[in-house]
């Protein structure tokens, strides 16, 4: 009985190894075909389980969607700096200061009448974690994300992305613009103040 | 003079040998893995990658020697160089064609086993004088299963030469094919005398030796630290093992020494058990194919053709089977190897007394 057993081991192990081998070996008979550069909307695309699988990345990309949700884009032009984006980022990623103008700037092309500056509006790409809720938010729909995923930077700060269409002197000239209507405003009003209380 | 010229031209003909099949064998190795995963492998440097081997040893010879603080600094030193050149050592040994031998040693066998003994130590003291857990942990499971399983593969060699009555490999090979002068018996009944082709191989004239090749090839696998049995470098459980504080040149070198160990012990078993230079074709009436293709330059493709198809076998199943636990690699090489190495080796004995009388 025991001795049966041990056959019936060895016999089996031979059998388990030479059923690996045939599997592995197959793979490398089958190396000749390669998988082809297909997009997900082909109906191919989920049939290509032969052959090799990788694609050499760099130099052949698969096509992407043109509605792919990949990195964050702004356009300014339409952005009315509400912070609605940055307020609802899961990892704070978006960081917008703005200023308040001191008369109607204009119009985004839905209508909507602007009346922030964006002094800072930076989103770290590195921190995005592609959630897209600040496209969801967005009331003017200006931030969407694009079809760009490979984007590389030599240093991380590179992965900040500044879409502040502002210059710094530009910022600073409607600070103290702002400062300086506060200020009339203020002083207008304790000049209502001071004669009720005397 | 020329004498030592000789020499030292056979010697620097065995060391660039032995450079460049590491160097290919490591294009080989990641090629073949490649394709068993569905991968590519190495594809940028040079067509298919196939400078990659030597883009990494560019870098390799760049890079600084690091001896750990501490390391026992002269264990550490000498202990590639003794991996390495015990495997060198052993390809003074072999025949790779009718009249090439760097040395026809009538111990041949022996010297051969002995010397590959030799690079147990210098793994034992590269683990001990690294001074690293891992090194050493790897470098004592290295010892110990290459002692154990030295003594399968040594019994089922040892059938082999009780069958040819010689320890001299080249003497060994002659008797496999069709330069053999006395007669050659087909599983020792057809006399293949002057027919050769590959039912004159060894492994052939005795059925009992199919068996030990088996055992052979299973112990050589262990005894090049390979997967199923690279339990002394298991990446996964010792990071590497007992190479894991060399750098550059030094590790170079013990690389060097593992394929090249790969490379000795395939030719070992394809000089002892597959016929060595002798062609595979045997002489069939008006066809001479055995003699058409044997000499110098055949002798030289034949045993290059087949023991780089054992060292393809090697990878084969280095990328296909998992790794053995250690208490299964020793109750396998004592409980099972062992007791039928030897059954190899007393039916060897019986072999010659009833058959080949």
């Amino acid at each position: 009985m025991i001795v049966n057993s041990m056959y019936a081991t060895v016999i089996n192990s031979f059998k388990t190894i030479f059923k690996g081998m045939r599997l592995t070996i197959s793979h490398v008979f089958a190396a000749t075909e390669s998988r082809k550069v297909k997009a997900i909307s082909d109906p191919d695309y989920f049939a290509q389980n032969k052959g090799l699988t990788t694609i050499q990345y760099p130099h052949v990309k698969l096509p992407v969607p043109d509605v792919g949700r990949y990195q964050l884009d702004v356009e300014m032009d339409d952005c009315i700096v509400c912070d609605l984006c940055a307020k609802i980022c899961p990892v704070d990623c978006i960081d917008i200061e703005s200023i308040k103008s001191t008369e109607a700037i204009g119009k985004t092309s839905d209508g909507t009448n602007k009346r922030l500056y964006a002094a800072k509006f930076d989103i770290d790409m590195a921190k995005c974690m592609y959630c897209g809720l600040c496209t969801v938010v967005c009331p003017t729909e200006c931030i969407i994300m694009t079809d760009t995923y490979d984007r590389s930077m030599a240093d991380l700060k590179g992965m900040i992305y500044k879409f502040s269409d502002m210059t710094a002197e530009e910022a600073d000239e409607k600070r103290i613009a702002l400062e300086k209507l506060n200020a009339e405003r203020l002083a207008a009003k304790q000049a209502i103040m001071i004669p009720k209380n005397s | 003079m020329n004498f030592y010229l000789t020499y030292i031209l056979v010697a620097s003909a065995l060391f660039v040998f032995m450079a460049l099949f590491t160097l290919f064998a490591v294009y080989s190795e990641r090629k073949i893995s490649a394709f068993i995963q569905d991968r590519l492998g190495p594809m940028e440097v040079g067509k298919y990658g196939s400078l990659q081997a030597f883009a990494d040893i560019l870098k390799m010879l760049q890079k600084e020697f690091i001896v750990p603080n501490a390391a026992d600094k002269i264990l550490f030193a000498l202990a590639p160089i003794i991996i390495f050149v015990s495997v060198y050592l052993g390809f003074a040994a072999m025949p790779w064609a009718p009249q090439l031998i760097p040395t026809a040693l009538n111990l041949g066998v022996f010297y051969i086993f002995a010397i590959l003994s030799v690079e147990t130590l210098g793994i034992l003291m590269a683990g001990w004088g690294s001074n690293n857990k891992y090194a050493l942990l790897g470098s004592m499971r290295s010892v110990a299963q290459m002692i154990s399983y030295e003594i399968p593969a040594g019994i089922s060699l040892l059938s082999v030469v009780m069958i040819s009555q010689s320890l001299n490999l080249q003497e060994i090979t002659m008797k496999q094919g069709i330069l053999s002068q006395e007669s050659i018996k087909f599983l020792g009944v057809w006399d293949l005398k002057g027919i050769g082709g590959f039912l004159a191989w060894n492994i052939f004239q005795a059925p009992h030796l199919i068996l030990a090749y088996i055992i052979y090839f299973i112990s050589s696998l262990a005894e090049c630290n390979r997967a199923p049995f690279d339990i002394p470098e298991a990446e996964s459980e010792l990071v590497g093992g007992f190479h894991i504080e060399y750098s550059g040149l030094r590790f170079a070198f013990i690389f060097l020494a593992e394929y090249s160990m790969m490379f000795l012990v395939a030719m070992i078993g394809v000089v002892l058990f597959l016929g060595g230079w002798n062609s595979p074709l045997p002489n069939i009436n008006s066809l001479h194919l055995a003699s058409w293709t044997t000499g110098m330059g055949w002798g030289i493709f034949w045993v290059l053709f087949k023991t780089l198809s054992v060292v393809a076998v090697q990878i084969w199943i280095r990328w296909t089977l998992p790794r053995f636990r250690v208490d299964q690699l020793m109750s396998f090489c004592w409980k099972i190897l062992t007791p039928l190495a030897f059954l190899c080796m007393f039916i060897s004995g019986i072999w010659r007394l009833t058959m080949m009388q």
